[in-house]
């Protein structure tokens, strides 16, 4: 089981809902939020490109997050998800200078918080709420360990990319492009 | 043209626009570690050597320092942390791949042997104030204690050689694990905070000696260590030179941009090549005060603590 | 012009204010905890859902509101078998928690008094505020008639307080969601298929092959279907047309991006039509079977080639011919869009009606992929006494548009300012559920307007812009608190659904239905609310439609068989379309009678001055209109609007990313509010834009004030459709003001 996300840059609209849905499914703080969207316009007018992405923890493959942790806080569990034991975490900071995506921040109540692909859901047999709610419906969730599963035949039919390859985590958030 | 910016809004506290999730306790805590490490490793180094008479400052005088350096670079280490209360986690495992952890789990240990290490010649070193404090009259399990600690002089010594080289590349490690921080992804930093901890060390202890040849010759040792650290510096510039863009990205922060003026300026002029110039000026006998060049030195380190913590957190891979 | 009587109350009125606003500042220094806490329960925590439909904008998803044992709403999900939203809501809907959360809320009835001197509002009980409004309409019916009272509204509360108006006496009503929104495109579409466009649109764009969007931004215009719709196309491969002088995200999507000069669409949809028309790819079948008036359209667009056209829009003609020749290959499975927010240069009627031949041109009207036949199921009426008949109403007054089918806003406002002498004098204002400080152009016409009244009451559930001039101001609950109308939209498949009070209303808030029973009873029309509770309306309703409450409290939506016929036009069967001739109109006899153009003609816009940019407005996909602004939800992901800038505008102008300016109108209006560059290559040079909705400037709206600027504040100059009514927004011009040209004064 290796769990992935597959975002489809060419359908989504950058519209954030998958940002509120993660909100109020996860209960995120006020100011601070576990996804969010970037938007790349290359180019000159009128010859131009806009990628929109929706961005979060990429649940690396090499996570740096989890070998820095010096307490174990940051944890895999089955399907490569990365997880904050949030009463074991000190809040020592390394896992967040780590992440090359930016994807992990302080909780308020002091330990670290971040995408945990809707675990809590996963478990229910639910969709992670940012996918479920997509209007544009182009977000996939799924295992890649499954050949016939709807990312690994995206993965296999579309030309697609990872954030910041170079940085060696091995993301297992794939956009197609 | 290209743009890239948040559309979601996101401006997350310490994260956006650029990390700050370490503050000036961890600069700290680093320069403190390395200091430390500095002194420890030449304190028994010469008293394997066998020169504890001969350099006393460096074997017994200046190791006052480490013990209350490490307590207070804990400290200051606990003090950054967001979730303190849980702090103990940090000693219910070790993790080999997370330098965070090596450097609890060495603190944890080296603290302990540099305060017995102090505490061997504080009768010695510091017979003045134990004569004022008594403390050997009032408890007197101390006696046994101390003799007992003395006996063992030799096996610490051994053991905090390794551990205080390891403290000292600890130190540079610890930033230079992140991959994710351009800027500290460079494998030099492990060598450059050793030398530049062990310069400090050496520095403290051109303060502490109240030997004029002891001070001569750390003066010297000093000066080879600046030269390393010099060369070290130069080799890491050129090696974010041949690196990826981030790390061009990065390493503009130094040369060019914003922490030029305090790297180039109070780094590298006043915190290496002014003392090294009146260092070599000492050594050919023009008369300056030692305490000079080393204070720069000590300066210059804690300095350069503060620009890598603070210029790394500025660089990132995306966004 | 009458002194300025009606101060807007800006302070914070007593006890409200200060409280909304240490309530505010609390929330942003200690709600973590609370949050935390639930962070830890979150799992735990056991949740029953109640079905409702969203008002955050007008395309009322049906969704489920979720709420744990205390009561408090965790989140809000779509129904699954809703077909305004395939349980999917957009940003707003899913933020919508943030419209009950939000601490700003009003209240308490307010009314307008004086203290020590200065004007503030007084919190009363609803007892008197409800005394005063009634005593208000009895003076007013007395004095001038009851036409004289006005209602102007939007969504939901709008229906309940229409009821009371109308058996008041009164049709004098409008809402801005007519003549500065959709209102050309109906009469365009009327004139052309006898039919309306109505919303939701009946766009087939789930099995289109080609979607042409003429401005529509869908994706950042989050209506529901439309986006979810246009991402299968996507998927689906279907080829997209987008004509925007702006890189909208859909032009961003689309195979073929015209970025046009902006209002020259017009000659763009003729040379299209002269395109379909001489290269023979018209839907012949179509044009012989439904409509009428081809030659002459073949005779009046003969001249409006695409070299003709791309002198006027800088489109390349090879463009415009390879655009054209797409739809033709898709036809009828082609979409050319209507648009919704149509009121753009003044002859957006004829434009919407030139999007209309063109359809009429691919044979996509009542073809699959293109517009199917909308059916809705009618919700019988909850029995009350007839309604009076006005002596003049909303028809009267736009009498000299012709084609309007509402009530034109501004008309309203001008009969208010020249309500002296004037056969249609309007005295008093009821307002509720629209901003119009901040939906209608001309802010100084409807300011005053405003003095000029004798009476305003706003009913609303934010202390927003135009609250601070109202004389009583009524809090309403929101739509997660009350029981409304059930919603009975048109769609493939007629459909019903409801909205259930998820939680209690907070503070002393109340849902319009009571409001209006409330008046109504005191004005002597209690014969018209029957009823203790709109739970028993709804109830009587669902029972004649075959349901019952307790069925839809668990469902939520109810979805119908059609019964009107088939979703297309059939072959080899006639169809009559609702026009005069029962064919589909190129040529309008119509219009012609009435001294028009029978057939859309181009006419140039006026174009910015030297120094000048064409303001460029839209909409933000996570705000809808200026309501949302102050949503903790959603300001959260936007608070304040950018002014996009061209690099080479930013270049001359010496600006630079994030700088703040302020923005001077032709007619010398100053923003009352920096607004932030963005310097981006998605604008034309001769265009800046912005986000609308934003720059409030009502203090108690604490996350939204004085942030970003009002687009709607800079348009002082409108042009008018002569066919309709409709205001046209987009012919003002802005210059980029550096320097704060408020330091010496205060706001
Ligand atoms: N400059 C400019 N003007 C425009 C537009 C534009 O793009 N630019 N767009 C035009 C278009 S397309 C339209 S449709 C109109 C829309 O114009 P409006 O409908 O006036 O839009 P809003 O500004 O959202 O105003 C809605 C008001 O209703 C209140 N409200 C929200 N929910 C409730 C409720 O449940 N009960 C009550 N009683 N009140 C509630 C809000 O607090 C707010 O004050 O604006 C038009 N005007
Ligand atoms: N998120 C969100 N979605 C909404 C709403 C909301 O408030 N928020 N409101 C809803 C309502 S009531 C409405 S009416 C709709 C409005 O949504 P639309 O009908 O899509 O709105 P428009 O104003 O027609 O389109 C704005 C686009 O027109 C472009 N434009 C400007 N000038 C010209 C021109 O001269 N020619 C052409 N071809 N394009 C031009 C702009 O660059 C911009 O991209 O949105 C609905 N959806
Ligand atoms: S909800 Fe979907 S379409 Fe909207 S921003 Fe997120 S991924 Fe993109
Ligand atoms: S994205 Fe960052 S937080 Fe997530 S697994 Fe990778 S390194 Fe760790
Ligand atoms: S902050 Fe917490 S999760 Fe992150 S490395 Fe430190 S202990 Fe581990
Ligand atoms: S998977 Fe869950 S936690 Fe992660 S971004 Fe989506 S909603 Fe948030
Ligand atoms: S489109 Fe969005 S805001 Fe409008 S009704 Fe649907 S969910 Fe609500
Ligand atoms: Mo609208």
């Amino acid at each position: 089981m290796r769990y992935a996300m597959v975002i489809d840059t060419k359908k989504c609209v950058g519209c954030s809902d998958c940002v509120v849905a993660c909100q109020t499914e996860n209960n995120v703080p006020e100011g601070f939020c576990r996804d969010w969207i970037t938007e790349v316009v290359s180019g000159s007018y009128p010859n131009l490109e806009l990628e929109l992405r929706s961005e979060r923890c990429n649940h690396c493959e090499e996570a740096p997050c989890v070998r820095c942790c010096p307490t174990g806080a940051s944890h895999v569990v089955e399907g490569g998800i990365v997880l904050v034991n949030a009463s074991e975490c000190i809040g020592c900071g390394a896992c967040i200078a780590s992440c090359p995506y930016d994807a992990r921040f302080q909780h308020p109540d002091g330990h670290v918080d971040k995408c945990t692909f809707c675990h809590h859901r996963l478990k229910k047999g639910q969709l992670p709420a940012c996918v479920s709610v997509c209007p544009t419906k182009c977000m996939y969730f799924g295992d890649l360990d499954d050949p016939n599963s709807e990312v690994s035949q995206l993965l296999k039919d579309r030309k697609y990319k990872t954030l910041a390859p170079e940085a060696g985590t091995k993301p297992h958030v794939f956009y197609l492009i | 043209m290209q743009e890239e910016l948040f559309t979601s809004g996101r401006n997350i506290p310490n994260i956006d626009p650029y990390l700050d999730v370490w503050h000036w306790p961890i600069a700290l805590y680093l320069f403190l570690g390395g200091l430390a490490a500095g002194i420890l490793f030449f304190a028994a180094l010469f008293y394997i050597l066998g020169k504890d008479e001969v350099y006393p400052g460096a074997v017994k005088k200046a190791t006052v320092i480490p013990p209350i350096a490490l307590s207070v670079g804990l400290l200051a280490l606990i003090y950054d942390l967001t979730h303190p209360l849980y702090a103990w986690q940090l000693y219910t495992t070790f993790r080999i791949e997370s330098p965070m952890s090596w450097g609890a789990w060495v603190l944890l240990i080296v603290t302990p042997i540099a305060f017995l290490w102090t505490f061997s010649y504080y009768r010695e070193a510091f017979g003045g104030i134990e004569s004022k404090l008594k403390l050997f009259n009032k408890l007197k399990f101390l006696n046994t204690f101390e003799a007992w600690v003395i006996k063992n002089r030799m096996n610490m010594a051994y053991a905090l050689i390794p551990l205080s080289l390891i403290l000292g590349v600890y130190t540079g490690i610890l930033l230079s694990a992140f991959n994710a921080r351009p800027l500290w992804n460079n494998a030099i930093l492990g060598p450059l905070f050793l030398v530049s901890g062990l310069s400090t060390g050496a520095a403290a202890i051109i303060i502490m000696s109240k030997s004029m040849k002891e001070k001569h010759l750390f003066g010297k040792i000093d000066l080879g260590l600046i030269i390393v650290e010099l060369a070290l510096i130069a080799h890491m510039i050129m090696g974010y030179y041949a690196g990826s863009q981030v790390q061009l990205e990065a390493v503009e922060l130094l040369v060019g941009g914003e922490f030029t003026l305090i790297f180039f300026g109070v780094v590298v002029l006043l915190g290496l090549l002014l003392p090294a110039f009146l260092e070599v000026g000492e050594i050919m006998g023009i008369k300056i005060p030692v305490i000079i060049p080393a204070l720069l030195v000590i300066i210059g380190g804690l300095v350069f603590r503060f620009v890598m913590v603070e210029a790394g957190q500025l660089t990132r891979y995306l966004y | 012009m009458p002194t300025s009587r009606r101060k807007f109350i800006k302070i914070s009125a007593l006890g409200l204010g200060g409280l909304a606003a240490t309530g505010g500042a609390m929330n942003l220094m200690g709600m973590n905890p609370l949050l935390d806490a639930a962070v830890k329960e979150n799992v735990a925590r056991k949740l029953s859902r109640t079905p409702t439909y969203c008002e955050v904008c007008f395309w009322k998803c049906a969704g489920w509101v979720y709420t744990d044992e205390q009561q408090n709403i965790t989140k809000i999900l779509g129904n699954d078998d809703d077909p305004h939203c395939n349980g999917r809501l957009c940003p707003r809907g899913t933020g919508g928690i943030g419209m009950y959360t939000d601490e700003d809320r009003l209240k308490t009835p307010l009314i307008r008094s004086i203290v020590n001197g200065e004007e503030t509002f007084r919190e009363v009980s609803w007892e008197e505020a409800l005394d005063l409004i009634a005593s208000k309409f009895t003076e007013v019916r007395e004095k001038y008639g009851p036409e004289s009272f006005a209602l102007l509204k939007h969504g939901s509360p709008g229906k309940h307080l229409e009821h009371l108006f109308k058996a008041y006496g009164s049709d004098t009503i409008a809402e801005p969601a007519y003549a500065q929104c959709r209102g050309p495109r109906e009469t365009g579409f009327a004139l052309t298929f006898g039919s309306w466009v109505g919303s939701p649109e009946p766009t087939d764009i789930r099995d289109t092959e080609c979607l042409v969007l003429i401005g529509s931004h869908i994706g950042e215009n989050m209506h529901n279907t439309q986006v979810q719709e246009m991402s299968d196309a996507i998927d689906r491969g279907a080829t997209i047309i987008t004509v925007d002088p702006r890189l909208s995200t859909a032009a961003s999507k689309s195979d073929h991006w015209l970025p046009i000069k902006p209002g020259t669409d017009m000659a763009l949809l003729l040379a299209w039509m002269h395109v379909l028309i001489y290269e023979d790819l018209y839907n012949k079948d179509y044009v012989e079977k439904y409509t009428t008036g081809f030659n002459k359209l073949k005779e009046h667009v003969r001249t409006c080639t695409p070299e003709w056209a791309y002198a006027i829009t800088t489109i390349e003609p090879e463009v415009i011919r390879k655009t054209a020749r797409a739809m033709a290959a898709a036809a009828p499975a082609t979409i050319v869009h209507p648009g919704r927010h149509v009121t753009w240069y003044g002859d957006d009627a004829q434009r919407a009606r030139a999007v209309a031949m063109l359809n009429g041109l691919l044979g996509s009207w009542g073809n699959r992929g293109g517009f199917y036949f909308k059916e809705g199921l009618k919700v019988p009426k909850y029995p009350h006494p007839e309604y009076p008949k006005p002596k003049w109403g909303w028809e009267a007054i736009g009498e000299k548009y012709p084609y309007a089918q509402m009530g034109i806003t501004q008309e309203l406002i001008k009969a208010t300012i020249e309500s002296e002498h004037n056969e249609h004098p309007i005295k008093a204002w009821m307002v509720a559920g629209t901003n119009l400080t901040q939906s209608l152009p001309q802010q100084e016409k409807t300011i005053e307007a405003i003095n000029n009244l004798d009476f305003l009451v706003v009913v609303d559930t934010m202390p927003m812009d135009i609250t601070g001039y109202a004389d009583v101001v009524l809090p309403e609950c929101t739509y997660l608190e009350r029981y409304d109308g059930i919603r009975s939209a048109p769609n493939r498949n007629p459909s019903i659904a409801v909205r259930i009070p998820a939680v209690k209303p907070k503070y002393q808030s109340k849902p319009a239905w009571w409001i209006s029973k409330q008046i109504g009873e005191r004005l002597g029309l209690g014969a018209y609310f029957d009823y203790d509770d709109y739970e028993e309306v709804i109830e009587w309703q669902l029972k004649q439609l075959g349901t019952s409450l307790e069925e839809m409290k668990k469902i939520g939506v109810k979805n119908f068989e059609r019964t009107s016929g088939p979703l297309y036009l059939k072959e080899d069967q006639d169809h009559e379309f609702f026009t005069s001739s029962g064919k589909v109109e190129f040529y309008s006899k119509d219009l012609k009678s009435k001294g028009f153009d029978p057939m859309p003609v181009y006419t140039p816009h006026p174009e910015p001055p030297e120094g000048y940019y064409r303001l460029n407005y839209g909409r933000s996909p996570v705000h809808t209109f200026s309501r949302t602004i102050n949503n903790p939800n959603l300001s959260a992901l936007k608070d304040e609007n950018t002014l996009w800038v061209h690099p080479k505008v930013a270049r001359i102008r010496g600006l630079q990313k994030t700088q703040e300016v302020w923005l001077k109108n032709q007619d010398g209006v100053v923003s009352d509010f920096p607004i932030k560059v963005r310097v981006t290559e998605r604008i034309r040079w001769d265009s800046v834009y912005m986000y609308h909705g934003f720059g409030h400037a009502n203090k108690k709206l604490s996350r939204a004030f004085g942030k970003g600027a009002s687009d709607s504040q800079l348009i002082t100059r409108t042009a008018v459709d002569p066919l309709m009514g409709g205001t046209g927004l987009r012919g003002n011009f802005v210059t980029i003001l550096t320097e704060d040209p408020h330091k010496n004064s205060v706001i």
